[in-house]
């Protein structure tokens, strides 16, 4: 080791030293001065989490209105509307919620406000409840014919063939067009209001057709009804997966 | 003498290909456990119902009152794309303003076949092209699967937004950082819905843990046939998307 230090030139041993120097003074600087979080991605990626989790919340949710406004939320739940935030129309309202008395969150009554949702627009899907904003009772606030937290159309529907248009006008050609629709199907009023949630019922057996369609049937209006014998005409299935009801075949 | 230095110089290559080779193989598995492993636990996903959207813009608007978005309407974490699509095959897709009275009227438009609304926000890849190319680990992938942006060491290079291929990142004007769509993050952790989900009137949109068996999202992708956006280009995205248009991309 003494052989090479004394062998090697004076200039190369300081050009040694000093790059020795340079290599400490480089390590103190990466492994002391800089700071450890400015090094580690993980510890900046912890930090980010961090402050992305402290950013203030502006929306309070759908239950934080419902602890104050039980009456609305309890009469919002039962309409078309029940599955609407109130902050969709009503705005965020998390300040609200912490200052009740200073911050009101906005009532829009103007009529531009409803048909951002229910304005006609071609691209919404079918059934979606639509008006076209220029012909539909121009000048009225939406709100003096439709209660916004329970909206219906001011007046219900009266015959079932003002919804079901196509099952009437089939009905209407058929052989049974002596029947109204509530000789099979019973309506509850509440089907006119709510026709999704509230629907009519439906025949469940083949002994209902069977009250005007079997051999021993005394049902008024069987007179002229087809008769078949229940017991062995398509025993294993029930009338509806061969024939219509509301256009039974002629055979 | 010459067969030793053979033999010796033999050892050698043998033992350098077989430790490179061994390496290859130690981190490809090592990939994707640590792929899998980061999917225990919560891991989030979206869900998007196109057939129920209305296209009334709720969101966009929830979104930049909820996270600081800029208003200017070419900013966006979550924008609504109108698709309509003519009998002659062609196809014109246009975000739509959130004043929704500013749609040009189509109903007489006799050549459209089909049209309809599709909503669209950052797909939280499992496996994103943003944090790959990212030159200074400034975006990141969450324990929960969301990527989110360290503003703090961002430096606006935009490379990010080059390389996302559904254009869910935005250069913020006034940070100059990229920005992006994050679930809502510091709602989520608050057990609270991402804004959008929140105000939807029509639950087109769900938000849930993808490993939750009882979660929304899990129901949603249970009752629907679910698609996603690119999926050749094997991002994995975790908005899953229920009855949507083959024309959509």
């Amino acid at each position: 080791m003494k052989k090479i230090l004394s062998k090697m030139p004076d200039a190369l041993a300081r050009l040694l030293v000093v790059f020795a120097a340079l290599a400490i003074l480089g390590a103190f600087v990466v492994i002391v001065l800089i700071p450890k979080d400015m090094k580690d991605v993980k510890i900046q990626w912890a930090d980010a989490i961090k402050a992305e989790q402290a950013k203030p919340v502006l929306y309070a949710g759908f239950h934080a209105c419902g602890e104050c406004h039980e009456r609305i939320y309890e009469k919002k739940k039962t309409g078309y509307h029940r599955d609407l935030s109130c902050e969709t129309c009503h705005g965020p309202a998390y300040a609200h919620t912490q200052d009740p008395d200073e911050v009101k969150p906005v009532i829009p009554k103007e009529r531009a406000f409803c048909p951002l949702c229910h304005a006609y627009n071609p691209s919404r899907p079918r059934g979606f409840p639509q008006i076209n904003p220029a012909a539909h009772n121009p000048l009225k606030a939406c709100a003096s014919c439709h209660n916004p937290h329970d909206p219906k159309p001011p007046t219900t529907p009266k015959e079932c063939s003002a919804c079901h248009g196509e099952i009437a006008r089939m009905k209407a050609v058929s052989h049974h067009v002596q029947l109204e629709c509530t000789t099979c199907h019973q309506a509850p009023q509440q089907h006119k209001i709510s026709p999704r949630s509230v629907k009519p019922t439906k025949p469940q057996n083949r002994e209902f057709c069977g009250k005007c369609h079997a051999r021993d049937a005394k049902d008024r209006m069987a007179n002229n009804a087809p008769r078949i014998d229940l017991a062995n005409h398509g025993e294993k299935y029930v009338c509806w997966q061969c024939h219509y009801p509301h256009s039974p075949e002629v055979e | 003498m010459n067969g030793r230095r053979k033999f010796l110089r033999d050892v050698r290559a043998f033992l350098v290909s077989i430790s490179a080779i061994g390496g290859v193989l130690k981190l490809l598995p090592a990939k994707a456990f640590a792929r899998e492993a980061s999917r225990k636990g919560k891991w989030y996903g979206f869900g998007v119902s196109v057939d129920k959207c209305i296209g009334c813009a709720r969101c966009m608007e929830a979104c930049k009152t909820e996270n600081d978005v800029p208003r200017e309407p070419f900013y966006f974490r979550t924008w609504v794309e109108r698709y309509i699509i003519r009998k002659d095959g062609e196809t014109v897709v246009k975000a739509i303003e959130s004043n929704a009275e500013a749609a040009p009227d189509t109903s007489g438009d006799r050549s459209i076949l089909r049209s309809f609304f599709v909503p669209k926000l950052c797909n939280q890849c499992a496996d994103p092209p943003c944090v790959q190319v990212c030159p200074v680990g400034a975006t990141f992938q969450t324990g929960d699967g969301v990527v989110l942006v360290n503003v703090k060491t961002c430096v606006g290079c935009r490379y990010c937004i080059q390389a996302c291929p559904y254009g869910a990142r935005y250069l913020h004007p006034e940070t100059h950082t990229a920005d992006k769509c994050t679930f809502c993050y510091h709602r989520i952790s608050r057990d609270l819905l991402p804004a959008c989900v929140e105000v939807c009137p029509t639950q087109a949109r769900i938000f849930g843990d993808v490993n939750s068996g009882s979660s929304p999202l899990t129901r949603f992708r249970r009752m629907n046939k679910i698609h996603v956006l690119k999926p050749a280009l094997n991002t994995e995205p975790k908005v899953y998307y229920a009855s949507l248009d083959g024309e959509v991309r």
